[in-house]
């Protein structure tokens, strides 16, 4: 278990350390920082200078080493659009999008697990069907396509829904959170669904693909020979095991829900990372770009590290260690 | 006559087998086939369907500008969709525009084929060190969605290039952005069946008659393991049409003035509160019918190919 935890922590080191080089090596090689913080007007002597001054001469190694060090503070350099320091853009903007994700991820597990349930408890009736045929064309469509259908609806021929925005924050701390007031909640729904639709088709065949195979096992042909209630082998035996994979799956999306926010934001104009990072994307400002890779590259490793951790802890048979003691 | 004969008892075998049986049986299939086909041909000959040019400024005339479709009121069937901004009619830049995203989406598939599949026979047959660093580099990549190594690769080479230089060269750098970020599945689908095939007695045999490596990869082991490579590209091919469409509509796929569907569907965004759906709505459909077809034919053949579900 302990060398599984220890190898895990490795590699999750390791990738963070190559992310960390695509993204150092951005920085040295495409463009010339010197060129990007002075403009045209400096003579070249003082470039030359200015060069030496930042440590831009010393080998590769240590100015990675001085890169991974800045960077572990928090301090990401400064923005060549903004002339700020790419930290405190981040810093303002994440809030908006982490929000936007967990409500997603937590809307698309609150529909697509009750509609697997259905779809895989009762395959033949007509709802399930109705619920595989939506959500297939629902994995065909572009998520970019989906947002603008649903503002085509609810905000242009009903004017129900704010299309753009995140409404009245309030701020708690450095946080601003948008879930505390009416227009905020409103300005969150379509964004959200935009979002969370594609996880849903995808949780709820996940879902219904469970309950199908473990319906046909023994234990609930057992269960149900023990004279125990439709309500107690579907929910108590069934879909308790169905969960592991459910929960695993995910938390895995989760990062791939963080990543996509930047389609969702830049369709409804929601100001967080991802909208940031299509804007930097136009002008070539690699200082956000990298620190925008970096930290999409942390959530990933954590959640997937989290992920793996917690599967181990959830499922005996993946415990070595039981199995050599079993035999 | 020999060389006739034998295409027509090819053709034969070809329709008395299983997957044309499984083919004919599915009304679904034959159904996204046939809308594939068709898209396939109104890219191909787009320049002698559309009923207007909609890039050859001359012939544009602004007094046509926002026409909406021609069931509505105002409305001409010169301009079947309607028309946009600056009078270009719908109808014609979405078979521009399908031609666009086709090719994109296939070359991208292409080159992410080519590079996938090369690397997966030299990572599975040669295997030692330059084993390790292929899949780690695929594992690394491998947890990073698609969408955002295809943004990074574009924005690093617009941080190279200059502004008009990238425009000449946009579709290009397209097609390399979207395919570096789909090899890995490939990679790791060969890699693995080369590890199972390289034991088998073909192998060795041929080994044994002295081919070189190389020769051995691509005459007797590349056959044997492109059914599942196959099935990938299918599937592949609709997500790169996806991607595309969404990195125009980001604005940093092709240049607007050799629009795909992802970017009229972009310029369309800028009308929808004024009234003017028709600009963003007909290319959304015509992109999302596209692939769902597409999507359709990846799922049949995934199936089709499946031992385990025959």
């Amino acid at each position: 278990m302990i060398a599984f935890v220890i190898r895990r922590l490795l590699q999750s080191v390791l990738v963070m350390l190559t992310v960390a080089f695509v993204a150092f090596s951005l920085f040295n090689y495409v463009g010339d920082p010197i060129q990007a913080m002075v403009g045209q007007d400096v003579s070249l002597a003082d470039r030359a200078q200015l060069r030496k001054q930042l440590g831009l001469e010393d080998p590769v190694i240590i100015r990675f080493a001085r890169f991974v060090g800045n960077a572990l503070e928090g301090n990401f350099g400064v923005s060549y659009r903004m002339q700020e320091p790419v930290g405190r853009l981040i810093r303002e903007r994440l809030p908006a999008s982490l929000e936007l994700s967990f409500i997603a991820a937590a809307f698309a597990l609150l529909a697509g697990v009750p509609m697997g349930v259905y779809s895989g408890l009762y395959p033949r009736r007509w709802l399930s069907r109705l619920f595989l045929s939506v959500s297939l064309v629902g994995a065909a469509l572009p998520t970019f396509l989906i947002g603008i259908l649903l503002i085509v609806f609810f905000a242009v021929l009903l004017p129900l829904l704010p299309s753009f925005g995140r409404g009245d924050v309030v701020k708690i701390g450095w946080w601003s959170t948008g879930l505390l007031t009416a227009s905020g909640l409103k300005a969150l729904i379509m964004p959200a669904i935009t979002l969370g639709l594609f996880q849903v088709t995808l949780i709820m065949r996940l879902v219904r693909a469970e309950i199908l195979e473990v319906m046909r096992t023994d234990y609930i042909k057992f269960a149900r020979a023990r004279g125990l209630t439709n309500r107690a082998v579907h929910y108590g035996h069934a879909l308790k095991n169905t969960l592991v994979p459910v929960i695993t799956i995910t938390g895995l999306q989760l990062g791939q829900i963080i990543a996509f926010s930047i389609i969702t934001e830049t369709v409804f104009n929601w100001p967080g990372m991802g909208l940031l990072f299509v804007q930097s994307l136009q002008f070539a400002d690699i200082p956000v770009m990298a620190t925008y890779l970096v930290l999409i590259a942390f959530f990933i490793v954590v959640i997937n590290l989290v992920a793996d951790l917690l599967y181990f802890a959830v499922d005996p048979r993946l415990r070595s260690d039981v199995a050599t003691k079993a035999h | 006559m020999a060389a006739v004969d034998h295409i027509a008892d090819r053709f034969r075998r070809a329709l008395d087998s299983d997957i044309y049986y499984s083919f004919r049986q599915s009304r679904l299939t034959m159904l996204s086939a046939l809308v594939t086909l068709l898209f396939l041909a109104a890219a191909a000959f787009a320049p002698w369907i559309a009923p207007h040019n909609p890039f050859d400024l001359a012939s544009l005339d602004l007094s046509n500008a926002l026409k909406p479709p021609f069931w509505m009121e105002d409305g001409t069937l010169a301009f079947p969709f309607g028309s946009d901004d600056q009078g270009r009619d719908v109808f014609s830049t979405i078979l521009f525009g399908a031609r666009i995203s086709l090719m994109v989406g296939l070359f991208s598939v292409v080159f992410a084929l080519l590079l996938g599949v090369s690397l997966g026979l030299i990572s599975g047959y040669v295997g030692g060190v330059v084993d390790s660093i292929i899949m780690r580099i695929a594992d690394v990549q491998l947890s990073f969605p698609a969408i955002l190594i295809a943004l990074m690769i574009d924005g690093v080479v617009r941080g190279i290039v200059s502004g008009q230089e990238y425009e000449r060269i946009a579709v290009f750098v397209l097609v390399v952005a979207i395919g570096l970020s789909f090899w890995v599945q490939y990679a790791r689908t060969v890699r693995g069946s080369v590890l199972v095939e390289r034991n088998k007695e073909y192998v060795q045999a041929a080994r044994v008659v002295g081919l070189s490596p190389t020769l051995i990869m691509i005459r007797h082991v590349l056959p044997n393991v492109m059914g599942p490579v196959l099935v990938i590209a299918t599937i592949n091919l609709a997500i790169a049409i996806i991607l595309e469409a969404t990195l125009s509509f980001l604005g940093i796929g092709v240049p607007p003035t050799t629009p795909s569907l992802g970017t009229l569907i972009n310029i369309g965004n800028n009308y929808l509160f004024s009234g003017q759906w028709w600009i963003t709505l007909f290319p959304g459909l015509a992109l999302a019918v596209l692939v769902l077809a597409v999507n359709l034919l990846g799922d049949w053949l995934r199936d089709a190919l499946n031992p385990k579900l025959r």
